[in-house]
């Protein structure tokens, strides 16, 4: 590879703190520079590999910009038709309860086309993951608005900014399941600042831990940013998202295991 | 007292220069290159080398997994 380096004195595999984990495989990531989801598949694999979940894990991948999940993380994945993967995965779960089992959808696809899939599995507590990556937008088809998109939003669709006398609005649907007595632990984080990814990270890990025990959903929703279709660097697509996104979408817990039926202690990254 | 160094390799064919890293590194080690790479992207680079603490915010927030980080007590 051709690289950079710091100091080279202490570049010495016991000073290691941080590299690229061996679940992620070497291909290039297809996405746009700053994007949220490259940030996403990485703490995931990386979870996935200290947990030492690689033979246990399925993961679905759904339509959207992370369409090619599969092509990143070294596991065993399927590929479900646009807002279906819950529905797949209900299947996957219930034919292998053993495993480890997640879809990984973006907002169009998991809050517009599979708005019924996600309700629904949630409602019937199935046992896996669902990870949600909501940047407001549909990216991958260019930008038009999505359920999510927050008010005042422009997107290309709402090119003045979503008006929610004429588009309705913004739909939480992570606040949604939440409510639902199938979901056992509900979070929304997000991975624009080093804090935000170690939290998020923690977040995910307990979700991944927690869909072992097979006692309901678990849906973790990423904010995220998508600065190609918000017509931003990806420097300010953070900032603008940090300021407008994260006070309709507040980060944090939305529904935690109650004392006695969490066996699994809180852990540290 | 120790004090505690850390030294950054970014791999620059995978860079997109998206700045991230520049701008969540606390101690301004990391700046962008004048020069492009492969994809005709500026990439990130250890600019001030010795500013380094180690901390690994560059890389834990770097969407691309480009840089690795290493740490040490001098
Ligand atoms: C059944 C069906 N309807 C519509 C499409 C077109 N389509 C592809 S991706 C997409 C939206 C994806 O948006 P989102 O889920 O928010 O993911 P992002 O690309 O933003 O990550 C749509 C509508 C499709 N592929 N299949
Ligand atoms: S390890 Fe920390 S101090 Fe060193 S370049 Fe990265 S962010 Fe800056
Ligand atoms: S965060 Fe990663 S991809 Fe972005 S500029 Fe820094 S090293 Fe390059």
């Amino acid at each position: 590879m051709t690289e950079v380096t710091g100091i080279k004195d202490y570049i010495k595999p016991e000073n290691l703190v941080y590299s690229k984990t061996r679940l992620m495989t070497d291909n290039i990531l297809h996405y746009c520079p700053g994007c949220g989801h490259s940030t996403a598949h990485r703490i995931l694999a990386e979870i996935i590999d200290e947990e030492g979940l690689q033979q246990d894990a399925i993961g679905v991948s759904p339509v959207g910009c992370s369409v090619f999940l599969y092509n990143y993380l070294d596991i065993d994945w399927q590929e479900a038709a646009h807002g279906r993967a819950p529905a797949l995965a209900t299947a996957i779960k219930r034919l292998n309860p053993g495993k480890v089992v997640f879809t990984y959808q973006g907002d169009g696809d998991l809050a517009a086309i599979g708005t019924s899939e996600t309700i629904h599995s949630c409602n019937r507590g199935e046992n896996f993951l669902i990870i949600f990556i909501n940047n407001g937008i549909y990216g991958m088809t260019g930008g038009q608005m999505a359920p999510t998109t927050i008010p005042g939003m422009k997107s290309s669709t709402s090119p003045y900014g979503r008006d929610t006398g004429q588009m309705g609005y913004p739909l939480k649907i992570t606040d949604i399941v939440a409510t639902l007595p199938g979901t056992y632990y509900v979070s929304r984080q997000s991975v624009h600042t080093a804090l935000n990814v170690r939290r998020a990270k923690r977040a995910l890990r307990k979700a991944v831990q927690y869909q072992s025990l097979n006692r309901g959903t678990c849906f973790v929703e990423i904010v995220s940013n998508c600065p190609a279709g918000w017509k931003m660097t990806p420097v300010e697509a953070n900032r603008w998202m940090e300021e407008n996104m994260l006070p309709y979408y507040p980060l944090g817990d939305l529904k935690v295991p109650s004392a006695e039926t969490s066996v699994i202690p809180d852990n540290k990254e | 007292m120790a004090k505690i160094r850390g030294s950054i390799v970014v791999d620059i064919e995978r860079c997109k220069g998206c700045e991230i890293c520049m701008v969540s590194c606390p101690t301004g080690t990391i700046k962008m290159s004048g020069q492009v790479n492969g994809k005709g992207y500026f990439y990130a680079l250890p600019a001030n080398p010795e500013l380094c603490i180690g901390c690994a915010n560059c890389a834990v927030v770097c969407p691309d997994g480009v840089i690795t980080v290493y740490k040490t007590k001098i």
